[in-house]
């Protein structure tokens, strides 16, 4: 992107809209203060942060966690950018690097946090701020792949004669960077961005408040205090976190996202416009001179600044190889560098892959193979929940999607209903389960169900919206009607939309087993016979072999079947079903 | 007069294990020097485009060296800049920021940068749209801008990618005359123009000199030089003249297709077909018999509004089962090709049959390899591996995909495409179940 510099409405007056906007700055910076100041504090065993149930904390806790999440996205888009161009890049490292990347993202990111708590407490002995970092590394991972993958598809797919419309220019990679290949993945990017980040309530929900190596950790913040309210049996409190949650997803889904999708929508290629998306907020920030002033002369000018530094830099480096005859020395040792970082690489993959080994060997055949039957155990469950979330949420979404003023009241409800983290309903639905003795093998199925139906529900709405009105016309015309209709029209159109919302739910569901094989109400504790159970009481008793074994086994498990069941049936789609 | 740019030997070859290297360019040999606008010609796949980006040093050639001003380029070749086909514009900046991208890297300060760009943009006409979006402007202005880009720079050399093509006639025309002025006056210090493209009267207006390329691979055939004097009127017969020249070159050259037998595989040599449906093919067989006996071939492409690059392939196709000749840029149906346009529909396909087995190696092997499997079925993976082994991967699915719609349209075999599998029919029930793989 160029930064260039806006001209100003010829009005010179401040209006009431500025003065808003000035508090809301104001507010901003205190927020941020305050609530950066309490990350650092001393904690140890005696001295642990309380969390206390009065209904008017609730602000600061839902503000802790509203850091947190931002901190883990602010790093989650670092990551990406450095992963993602350096894999489109580099044809050597990207061998590596996407299945590499695809690995990661069927890592369990639940099963590994008593690793990374412990890790990071033993780099902050006695300081709540290794926690905190465990619980933003916890959300990073939660969001960051997906984020990634985006990336780097827009990388690899840009159109050829943009590309040589920047070699001819001569732009130097950050040029390159900004100018074409972040604008070209912008729109993308956006959304999925935003997708992941509404996954990340349930990282964080799920990471403020842990059992780890027989302590009970919490951190201040809306998920610690609705464990508090589980733990005290308090059902006024934990209504009260549910709707400050409610009330935070809308919040930042007006004053963030929204403004951020419609932004990106100067990044289309394309004129064509279906359903000009608005934000009330963006419009409201333009009409405001003191925010054109801060982006202009704040943000515009840094961006500028970095722009003809970097334009310099590369000038006066081109003139120096012109004018010496000299090849530079660089090109020397480069590529010893980069062997050196794969052997060094290779080494640590070696060292760490043998200690792994060496600890499950430990456990013996036994237990190894009990794991596995646990990881069957588990993965009925996710492969039933999703074929139950089907059963309801097709029919409704084709309702849904083919009336458009249904879809135009019901999508952003879905959605905040997808952002929900579920694990904030569970002390619920446990309450429930234990009043009415429900089997609980069966009922932690329906937990799993709770987060997940909502992305298939999602998607089979837009698949409806998708279908071309001259097939729906051609159906009416040719008297295809029930079934013949479903058969012939919704299924086949659907299917693509399907498959994906599957990916996406059966995905979740492992996560999801970690937290929902095993709930806990005041001192009852219900438990599910599987491997996310498992994972959960080896994290809590700190048994290390476990731990590693099982991680890896429900890793195994997702790759696989991503493999065997996923990735044919998304061929397939594209294939057989696509509408051209 | 000096020596822009110099082309040495040039060959480019895109090999992979286990197939035989696929030859795009040839041996090229090119010098450009001052003054001159250069069209580079040929039928699409010939590697123009290439050869373009060659000069670009946007691609480094297999083989041979490019020089610009005496010096062997290594990596983008410093005086050039391009005008592409689909304009290349970056949607998300604004006119003039997308021509000062042309000048990110020059040593003037930002006023000056600021300057020279709107300077550019009122030169191509787009005065008043320095802060419009591209998505804003129309296809032609669209082009200006990219015009803009490449001229604000001032290169010794102006390459051009089919700028025009992409453009309705009236809008290509009107951009034609005002890039025409610009340089026939001089108003911009550019050296030279090379322009790539398959329009030949496009060709012939514009530029000083024409090299023609051949197909498969591409050598120069032609190097033409055309001393008309400026500005040219497309109807006087000296103009004509050379546009026929040129069509003849063009067409000829697909004649001297290489003769059947391959004495090093022993067998008979895969002969590559044009990419042409079965259905546009008797459309244009048609066509041919409601026309007069013989007709220009020039003439006819202007008539049903084809460019050069559409219907060459249909008339090569139409020679390869000699349904109809050319000669001397007139093409006329054989006496098969006559009776074909007079078939009935399943005449029709049987004469086509006998045509494809006669003339085309490939559709007689798929039919022995089908017939003498028990289960009349095999996969097109198969076929395509041997189709691989002579035209390489890039082109071998387009290849196949061509020889299947022929099949299928003459019945000589049947194919299902989610299986992938080739088979035939029942003799008795051609509608039988084509069984899982």
């Amino acid at each position: 992107m160029k930064w260039p510099r806006q001209r100003f409405p010829l009005t010179t007056k401040f209006t009431w809209v500025d003065a808003i906007i000035a508090l809301l700055v104001f507010a901003l910076l205190y927020a941020l203060v305050t609530l950066g100041s309490g990350m650092d504090v001393h904690f140890s065993d005696v001295d642990q942060p309380v969390i206390h149930l009065d209904w008017w904390l609730l602000p600061y806790y839902a503000g802790r966690s509203l850091l947190r999440m931002f901190i883990a996205f602010f790093f989650s888009l670092l990551f990406t950018f450095v992963y993602a161009r350096f894999a489109a890049i580099h044809r050597r490292a990207e061998k590596i690097m996407i299945p590499l990347l695809d690995i990661l993202q069927s890592v369990p990111v639940l099963g590994f946090l008593s690793v990374t708590v412990t890790a990071f407490m033993g780099l902050f002995p006695h300081r709540l701020l290794g926690l905190e970092l465990a619980s933003i590394f916890a959300i990073f991972t939660g969001q960051v792949w997906n984020m990634t993958f985006s990336l780097y598809y827009s990388i690899t797919n840009l159109p050829r004669e943009l590309q040589d419309a920047a070699a001819i220019s001569r732009l130097d990679s950050y040029s390159r960077f900004t100018h074409l290949e972040l604008p070209y993945a912008a729109i993308g990017l956006v959304w999925n961005s935003m997708m992941s980040f509404g996954g990340g309530w349930f990282f964080l929900a799920a990471s403020e408040s842990i059992s780890v190596l027989n302590h009970h950790i919490q951190l201040p913040g809306i998920g610690s205090y609705m464990a508090t309210a589980m733990q005290q049996g308090n059902i006024p409190a934990l209504l009260e976190a549910m709707s400050t949650m409610v009330v935070m997803i809308v919040v930042v889904d007006q004053l963030f996202w929204r403004p951020l999708v419609v932004w990106a929508q100067r990044f289309k290629l394309d004129t064509h416009a279906d359903d000009p998306i608005e934000s009330w907020f963006l419009k409201f920030l333009h009409r405001s001179r003191l925010a054109l002033w801060i982006s202009e002369h704040i943000f515009g000018s840094m961006l500028r600044a970095i722009d003809s530094t970097v334009v310099n830099f590369v000038k006066s480096s081109r003139h120096k190889q012109t004018h010496s005859s000299i090849t530079p020395h660089s090109s020397a040792w480069k590529p010893w560098l980069s062997r050196g970082v794969a052997l060094l690489g290779i080494l640590l993959v070696f060292y760490y892959g043998f200690q792994g080994t060496v600890e499950i060997a430990k456990l013996g055949w036994p237990q190894i193979f009990h794991v596995i039957i646990l990881g069957v155990f588990t993965l009925t469950r996710v492969m039933s929940s999703t074929v139950l979330a089907l059963l309801w949420t097709v029919p409704v979404g084709v309702a849904i999607g083919l009336h458009p003023r249904a879809s135009r009241i019901t999508q952003p409800l879905v959605q905040i209903a997808a952002s929900f983290p579920a694990n904030m309903v569970f002390p619920l639905v446990t309450l429930v389960y234990l009043e009415l003795h429900v089997n609980f093998q069966i009922g932690s199925l329906f937990l799993m169900m709770l987060g997940t139906q909502w992305y298939i529900l999602f998607n089979v709405i837009a698949g409806a919206q998708a279908i071309p009105s001259d097939l729906k016309e051609a159906t009416r015309v040719l008297g295809l009607r029930g079934w013949e209709r479903w058969r012939r029209l919704l299924l086949p159109a659907l299917f693509p939309y399907i498959v994906t919302g599957c990916i996406t739910a059966s995905g979740g569901a492992w996560n999801a087993s970690i937290i929902a094989e095993l709930v806990t109400w005041k001192q009852q504790t219900l438990v599910a016979t599987g491997l996310g159970a498992y994972i959960t009481q080896v994290t809590t008793l700190g048994d290390w072999p476990a731990i590693v074994l099982s991680i890896v086994v429900m890793a195994a498990f997702v790759t696989t079947v991503n493999r065997i069941v996923w990735r044919p049936l998304q061929k397939v789609a594209e294939k057989r079903f696509r509408i051209i | 007069m000096t020596d822009l740019l110099e082309l040495k030997q040039i060959n480019q070859r895109y090999d992979s294990p286990g197939e035989h290297k696929v030859t795009v360019l040839k041996d090229i040999d090119l010098r450009i020097t001052t003054g001159e606008f250069v069209a580079i010609l040929g039928p699409s796949g010939s590697g123009k485009s290439t050869l373009l980006r060659i000069i670009a040093g946007l691609i480094h050639p297999t083989t041979g060296t490019v020089k610009f001003l005496d010096h062997p380029i290594l990596g983008t070749n410093p005086g050039v800049s391009m005008v592409f086909q689909s304009f290349a514009l970056f949607p998300w900046l604004t006119v003039l920021q997308n021509v000062e991208l042309g000048l990110r890297y020059k040593d003037f300060p930002n006023p000056e940068k600021r300057r020279r760009a709107l300077a550019v943009i009122d030169m191509v006409g787009l005065d008043g749209f320095e802060g419009a979006y591209p998505k804003e402007l129309s296809g032609g202005m669209r082009q200006r801008v990219g015009l803009g880009r490449a001229l604000v720079a001032e290169p010794d050399i102006l390459l051009m990618d089919e700028p025009f093509s992409a453009l309705d006639v009236l809008t290509a025309e009107n951009l034609r005359r005002d890039l025409l002025e610009l340089w026939l006056e001089h108003k911009i210090p550019t050296k030279s123009i090379v322009m790539v493209t398959h329009g030949i009267e496009e060709a012939v207006y514009m530029a000083d000199r024409a090299v023609v390329l051949s197909r498969d691979p591409a050598t120069v055939i032609a190097d033409i030089h055309i001393g008309l004097p400026h500005w040219r009127d497309r109807k006087e017969e000296s103009f004509t003249h050379v546009v026929d020249r040129i069509y003849m070159i063009l067409t000829h050259s697909r004649d001297i297709q290489p003769e059947a037998e391959d004495t090093a595989t022993g067998g008979r040599k895969y002969i590559p077909l044009p990419q042409v449906p079965s259905g546009a093919l008797t459309g244009f067989l048609e066509l041919l018999d409601d026309l007069a006996v013989k007709s220009d071939l020039y003439k006819l492409a202007d008539q049903i509004m084809f460019e050069l690059d559409d219907l060459l392939p249909i008339v090569e196709a139409c020679g390869l089962l000699e349904f109809a000749e050319v000669s001397q840029g007139d093409i006329s149906l054989t006496p098969i090709g006559k009776q074909f346009a007079s078939a009935t529909l399943l005449e029709r396909k049987e004469l086509f049959r006998a045509r494809l087995l006669e003339r085309i190696p490939i559709f007689e092997r798929i039919r022995w390899v089908l017939d003498s499997k028990r289960n009349r079925r095999m996969p097109r993976e198969f076929f395509l591996e041997v189709i691989r082994k002579n035209v390489g991967s890039e082109a071998a699915d387009a290849q196949l995909d061509i020889v299947i719609d022929w099949g299928r349209y003459s019945e000589l075999f049947a194919y299902d495409e989610s299986s992938r599998v080739l088979y035939l029919e029942e003799e008795d029930g051609p509608f039988a179940e084509p069984a899982a793989p």
